[in-house]
């Protein structure tokens, strides 16, 4: 048998206080696609990080095709054919294509001067390679997200590659564009070059993968050929424990009042004459692929298309929503599908993004009270069991399932009737989102909270929503009721829509 | 069809179009106007904050922002025109050396601060003005030298010109063009050139691609520097006088005048050809409000007009093609 392209024995890797990789051996066979799999902080972004170079180790030997290297350095794992593709791809969007594919090999090559016409050479050639047409003369700025990965991926290939790390590459793409971007990795694979890819997408990695490894807490704890994985097993894994699978069951009136009822809501063309209605208690589940105006139904409902047309009623009571201050205080929230640009304040503490909506409940007179500030915020970070005991600890430092809790805790504070999500796990890991999940039901069994749950994640729609609207170009085009269906009825379904 | 859609959608061709129809509109209200002599004293007006508008340029596009110009070309011309007369220098050559390398040192020290301490570029360079401007009247002086001071071959210098169609052109649009040329290739040519857009667009993906970034910020502001100090003592040999208290309130003129042009103040964006003509266009804009006896406060408020409404028009188009 041929020496794996890249084996790690017995490494570790120590950080201040913890062990980020303990004692992993780990191996890449030339020309496969090995799917890592793991929670944020499992130890995955650490391998990453030793395999191209980044970091060095405390333990451990690490052997590129059977051979123990040393002093392995960023430079040294590109000039052994590794190349990482960063989740923000590291292109120039001022820049055009040509330049951006040309731009490594220049820079190697220690060119002064720069040609149009040798850059456009260098770049078609980077893109026949990979059997894809973008124009090389735009901008990498005006490009699609799909399209700007595609250009990361035929610069990754410019040179001698024998490794490709993808690292969460299908976070920002549409169903569509994964499939392509799955193709593009299966030809890669057929020009003899192996692929690392790390999700957090299990269908993904069922999908796309020969083999999986998975990381819990700085070990590997399995990894075997895809075909002996389930989802179930991929998790267990995970997370060390079964995650429950019921999904929600609705026991509420159905003949009671709707909380929210929507009538003819029209948003430019983005959404057409919707109407829907959500009683309290209910999860109901929003589908539809990127563009189908799902995004807009909901900045409607939150008062951020004051130009929309027709009737939003809540509790009965119709209300005339243009503005968001007009939206909170009718009882609606909304956590954003971008928590770092939308959502939250980065910089700042927990205590204080928690309080950040609800501000008149932190008051003394006319003062901010910085111990009831405190108390709200402790209260929410137990109630959400936010991983932490500093409510001052600044939210940027927190993981992505953790800052998605503050913003689902910050939201619970105003009291809402209506609280739409929109991705709310995306980029979170999976015992995060089961925690996220699990709060989700009980606010909607407890509080009878009506909860609209806009998402791409097929299971997880599944899982917790009794009913499930699927959207295309701006209209309702499906009222599904999860009981008896399978994810891929689902996913039959969003394809039909194209 | 696809080329001229193209063309429709650059910034350079809506300021174009923009000078166009102010020259027309005030070419109707007085047709001299259009005579040679006055379109080249237009241009001859266009130089020093030409020269100034491509310092400001290049470092614009590297994200960062640069008010210390003045201040550097204010005390390259003083003290190059000083040592002139000290040593009775007859030449012009070494002096604009001279005052092009006092602004490279100035600049190099703001890279250096930058780079080093990751300071924001306009604290740097606010500090670095104030203290420059600072040590030349407190350590070199505060007087003016007139035009029976300053030395005779600056004076010729600055007065050459070419007669074209019996009006005279300043060769000094000449030398403004030719670094304007040197500025593009620099710009779009050359792998320094094409780092200065990578880092201004995303310093650490520069850095990852194999950029040297450090050097990348050194040039961006040692060249930004080296242009102002020579627009610095090209001024003084154009108006016949050095004043080291010159060049306050350029700063707003020419970023103006770089915004104006389509470059944007987030870096990784603006051109050679936008800056010309938002040069143009400022000096145009406020040669029509003398022409129009508007008086000199009021210029300010037009400026400032220009510069809120030229940025407010390029964020909305940066949102546009984000969206």
């Amino acid at each position: 048998m041929a020496e794996p392209l890249i084996e790690l024995r017995g490494v570790t890797k120590r950080f201040p206080g913890m062990k980020a990789l303990d004692g992993v051996d780990f191996r890449i066979e030339p020309a496969e696609i090995l799917c890592l799999a793991g929670e944020n902080g499992s130890g995955k972004s650490t391998l990453i990080k030793i395999v191209s170079g980044v970091y060095d180790f405390d333990e451990g030997t690490l052997l590129i095709d059977g051979v123990p290297v040393s002093g392995f350095s960023p430079r040294a794992a590109i000039a052994a054919g590794i190349q990482v593709i960063y989740q923000d791809f590291s292109l120039f969007p001022s820049l055009t294509v040509a330049e951006n594919l040309a731009m490594g090999r220049l820079l190697s090559e220690g060119r002064r001067f720069i040609a149009p016409a040798e850059c456009r050479r260098l770049g078609a050639e980077a893109l026949a390679r990979l059997d894809v047409t973008i124009d090389l003369d735009a901008r990498v700025g005006e490009l699609s997200t799909a399209d700007r990965q595609i250009v990361a991926i035929a610069r990754a290939l410019m040179s001698e590659t024998r490794l490709l790390i993808m690292d969460e590459p299908t976070t920002a793409l549409t169903g569509r564009e994964v499939d392509r971007l799955f193709a593009l990795v299966r030809e890669i694979q057929a020009k003899g070059i192996a692929v690392l890819f790390v999700s957090h997408k299990m269908r993904e990695m069922l999908e796309i993968s020969d083999r999986i490894c998975v990381f819990r807490n700085g070990r590997k704890v399995e990894e075997g050929p895809t075909a002996d994985f389930t989802e179930a097993r991929i998790t267990r894994a995970m997370t060390g424990q079964d995650l429950g699978h019921e999904r929600y069951v609705w026991t509420g009136d159905a003949a009671a009042e709707p909380r929210l009822r929507v009538e003819g809501l029209s948003v430019g063309d983005a959404v057409r004459d919707v109407s829907l209605e959500l009683r309290a208690g209910e999860i109901v589940g929003l589908s539809g692929l990127l563009g189908s105006g799902r995004t807009e139904l909901a900045l409607a409902l939150f008062g951020m298309e004051p130009d929309h047309r027709g009737a939003i009623f809540l509790d009965g009571r119709a209300l005339a929503l243009t503005s968001v201050p007009e939206a909170v205080e009718a009882g609606i929230a909304y956590v954003p599908e971008d928590r770092l640009s939308e959502g939250l304040f980065m910089s700042q503490s927990i205590a204080r993004n928690v309080v950040a909506s609800a501000i008149d409940r932190a008051t003394r007179g006319p003062f901010l009270s910085d111990e009831a500030v405190t108390t709200l915020a402790e209260r929410t970070v137990d109630d959400m069991r936010i991983a932490t005991t500093d409510v001052d600890k600044q939210v940027g430092k927190l993981s992505g399932g953790n800052q998605q809790r503050v913003i689902i805790g910050r939201w619970l504070l105003t009291g809402p009737r209506v609280l739409i999500l929109n991705g709310p796990t995306v980029g979170v890991d999976v015992g995060s989102k089961a925690e996220i999940h699990r709060r989700i039901r009980d606010l909607a069994v407890t509080d009878g909270l009506a909860v609209l749950m806009i998402s791409d994640d097929v299971p997880e729609l599944l899982h917790n929503c009794n009913r499930i609207l699927l959207m295309h170009r701006g209209a309702i085009v499906d009222d599904l009721d999860p009981r008896g269906l399978e994810e891929d009825d689902i996913h039959t379904r969003l394809k039909t829509l194209r | 069809m696809n080329h001229l859609a193209k063309l429709m959608r650059r910034s350079e061709t809506a300021v174009f179009l923009i000078v166009l129809a102010i020259m027309i509109v005030i070419g109707l209200i007085n047709p001299a106007f259009w005579q040679a002599d006055n379109l080249f004293n237009l241009l001859r007006a266009n130089v020093i904050i030409g020269i100034m508008a491509l310092s400001v340029l290049i470092v614009m596009v590297s994200g960062g922002i640069d008010v210390s110009f003045p201040a550097f070309a204010a005390a390259a011309m003083y003290l190059t025109v000083l040592a002139m007369n000290a040593y009775g220098h007859e030449g012009v050559l070494l002096p604009f050396i001279g005052a092009t390398l006092i602004g490279l040192l100035c600049g190099l020290a703001n890279a250096f601060f930058i780079h080093t301490f990751r300071m924001i570029p306009l604290i740097v360079t606010l500090g670095s003005a104030s203290v420059v401007r600072g040590l030349l009247l407190g350590l070199v002086g505060t007087s003016i030298v007139n035009i029976d001071r300053m030395p005779p071959a600056l004076i010729a210098f600055g007065r050459s010109s070419l007669e074209i169609g019996g009006a005279k052109l300043s060769v000094m649009v000449f030398v403004y063009l030719g670094l304007a040329v040197l500025v593009w290739l620099l710009l779009t040519r050359t792998m320094t050139g094409r780092s200065i857009f990578a880092y201004g667009d995303d310093a650490e993906s520069a850095k990852r691609v194999g950029f040297n970034t450090r050097r990348t910020v050194y040039v961006a502001y040692g060249l930004a520097g080296a242009l102002a100090g020579f627009a610095g003592l090209l001024h003084a040999s154009m108006i016949w006088l050095a004043n080291p208290r010159d060049f306050v309130g350029y700063e707003l003129d020419v970023i103006a005048a770089v915004v104006l042009g389509g470059a944007s103040i987030f870096g990784g964006r603006g051109s050679v050809l936008g800056t010309l003509l938002g040069v143009f266009l400022l000096v145009l804009i406020k040669n029509s409000l003398i022409i129009m006896r508007i008086d000199n406060t009021w210029q300010g408020v037009v400026i400032g007009c220009v510069i809120v409404v030229a940025t407010a028009l390029t964020a909305w188009r940066d949102r546009k093609t984000l969206a």
